[in-house]
């Protein structure tokens, strides 16, 4: 997973291109009149196709069908066919579906917690593993453990931690000596959140130490050891010399978590059904209790792509961020 | 190192480095040892043991109890079988197809090279959960050719099939970029070396290529197996398109333990059967694991 770190595939006609270009010729010569280029061209294709085609149907497909149906009261059962209906679907997702609304604000919520928290621990435990010690791989396995584990069986085992008479009130009541009486997290609607970003951080974050992890260690030792003869302390080596080459891996973190967190449903479908009192109620939720619950699949397709705008946005908006930032 | 020669403050400082990863491991370890220890006993001890550290510790009645009572209430055998099918499919198919089209892309000159690719780009950030409502509208309409006996019959809708839950898996643009990417990084020149010696695009790319590129094949395997929607860890999709019990993977098969009392004991047993396997295979391949999604860089 380097594309923050390596180069960009070289586009048609650059350099690389049009050296091969220049060899191809000499190779079609010594085949002696076999023509290398339509060959290249119909063998292109050939390889593709099968990829290309899957793709139409099942990524872009699904996706021109989804703006297409967002515009009618289309209904996953029913007798009548479904009728063009305008920005019917937008109007009533903005102005009259008060749970849509705040199932935004709650996704937005999340993101906006769980993007520094595990960018920030991930970055926290990739340092720590990085270190010259005994035992690292040990920790490096543990830390990562959760994440090869599925989400339903993560948020199953949570939903049983955080019960009233769970694991964690336990734990928080022999941590403070019985002064902590405990509560039912997820049944709280000012916890519930907060509760399902901690599990998700747990679970997620040994994935992105990695990915961190990769950052540090492809920055050159020599690097260090300049700073070291300039007389930098650990502390300034971190902030003026790593902090500032883990640049283009801190990219690819943040956009891989933000996509992650803006899509949240497993462990709200498990853990609390989008309450108590819709608080933990997300846009990707919305989607599938509209679509399949209430099966109205026309005002699915109509959030679904409120949706997919918002991602988009959030996408270019990050992207243009950090690209400005690159160049001082 | 010995006592002698060590300085005064490195028992110290090993204190600070290692006392913090202590309580870290202790914190992404507690959840998983409490579910395999609870597997263990019965709801009763379970709570029982809650405000102790003997909820970490087999102790008490234990007993196989719960295993055997999760083999009554599921056809556990049966949902792991589909699981695996489904996985080797979904990632053998889309080794082929994805390396394919990810090889064109990267190493060959054809006319509407720059369209594909911006595609794919473009869909690396639609999440699959955008598009899950149409999906399960499209597959419902698909047609399909099956056989009864010898005779093939045209059938219309892939729900409650095994093709329904692995051909629209198969690819994978986030796949096919890690292909290209390491695909341009080779040596330039091997095709036309290959094509002197008379071998064709496909023998090439098979003689050649793949071998060269074993590092890509693992990380996309592996990034498969653990994080597509669609393989080990499927869940929504199965649960939307897939009714009848035979053709089900293990994950929906969660659903079966909260029907009218749940009992978290069997809960424990089934989810900690349906993990185990995947962290087998993950201490095994532990390495191979970090180092894939790590990319090529990472030195170790």
């Amino acid at each position: 997973m380097a594309i923050a770190r390596t180069g960009k595939i070289p586009a048609p006609g650059s350099a690389r291109v049009a050296e091969r270009r220049s060899s191809a010729a000499t190779a079609r010569t010594r085949r002696g009149g076999g023509d290398f280029q339509r060959n290249e061209q119909r063998a292109a294709r050939a390889f593709a196709l099968p990829g290309i085609i899957l793709l139409l149907l099942f990524v872009i497909g699904p996706a021109v069908v989804s703006l297409a149906m967002s515009f009618t009261n289309a209904r996953l059962i029913s007798p009548t066919a479904p009728e063009f209906i305008g920005l019917d679907n937008f109007r009533r997702a903005f102005t009259e579906d008060a749970l849509f609304g705040e199932s935004i604000g709650n996704t937005f919520l999340f993101a906006a917690l769980v993007v520094p928290i595990q960018g920030g621990l991930g970055l926290v435990l990739a340092l720590l593993v990085n270190q010259k010690i005994a035992g690292r791989n040990f920790f490096r396995t543990v830390y990562f453990l959760p994440v090869i584990t599925s989400m339903v069986v993560i948020s199953l085992l949570w939903r049983f931690l955080y019960q009233e008479d769970g694991l964690v009130n336990s734990a928080l009541s022999m941590l403070t000596a019985g002064a902590y009486a405990g509560q039912a997290w997820l049944s709280n609607p000012s916890t519930a959140m907060g509760a399902i970003v901690v599990m998700s951080v747990w679970q997620g974050v040994g994935f992105h130490m990695v990915i961190w992890l990769a950052g540090l260690q492809a920055i050159p030792e020599e690097v260090y050891e300049a700073g070291e003869l300039d007389g930098a302390t650990p502390w300034q080596r971190f902030w003026r010399i790593t902090l500032p080459l883990l640049k283009p891996t801190s990219v690819f973190v943040l956009i891989t978590i933000t996509i992650a967190a803006m899509s949240l449903f497993v462990q709200v479908d498990i853990m609390t059904d989008g309450g108590p009192l819709g608080s933990t109620s997300t846009i990707v939720y919305q989607i599938v209790q509209k679509g399949f619950q209430q099966q109205q699949i026309g005002y699915a397709a109509a959030l679904s792509l409120i949706f997919f705008c918002i991602v988009l946005a959030m996408a270019l908006v990050q992207r243009r961020l950090t690209r400005e930032r690159d160049q001082p | 190192m010995t006592a002698a020669t060590m300085k005064p403050r490195t028992a110290a400082r090993r204190w600070w480095i290692y006392a913090p990863m202590t309580l870290l491991a202790v914190f992404f370890l507690f959840p998983i040892v409490f579910m395999v220890t609870a597997s263990l006993k019965t709801d009763h001890q379970i709570f029982a043991d809650m405000d102790s550290l003997r909820a970490f510790l087999p102790v008490g009645e234990i007993g196989l109890a719960n295993y055997a009572a999760v083999f009554e209430r599921v056809p556990f055998w049966r949902f792991l079988a589909n699981s695996v099918f489904v996985t080797a499919c979904v990632t053998a198919f889309g080794l082929v197809v994805n390396s394919m089209c990810g090889y064109a892309l990267a190493r060959m000159r054809w006319k509407g090279r720059a369209v594909v690719f911006g595609f794919i780009i473009a869909t690396l950030i639609l999440p699959f959960d955008t598009t899950i409502v149409p999906m399960v509208y499209l597959v419902a309409n698909l047609p399909w050719i099956g056989f009864e006996g010898l005779r093939p019959v045209l059938e219309i809708g892939w729900l409650n099939t095994y093709h329904v839950q692995i051909i629209p898996f198969i690819v994978n643009a986030f796949a096919i970029f890690l292909f290209a990417q390491y695909f341009s990084s080779l040596p330039k020149g091997l095709e036309e070396a290959a094509a002197m010696d008379g071998a064709g695009w496909l023998r090439t790319y098979w003689r050649i290529i793949v071998p060269l590129s074993k590092p890509v094949f693992a990380t996309v395997t592996i990034l498969t197996v653990v994080t597509s929607p669609a393989t080990w860890n499927a869940y929504l999709w199965p649960l939307m398109t897939v009714q009848s019990e035979e053709l089900r993977p293990v994950m929906v098969g969660v659903q079966y333990f909260f029907q009218l009392d749940t009992d978290w004991g069997e809960v424990m047993a089934y989810i900690s059967m349906i993990t185990i396997p995947m962290v087998a295979v993950f201490i095994a391949f532990q390495r191979a694991f970090i180092r894939s999604i790590a990319g090529a860089g990472m030195k170790d």
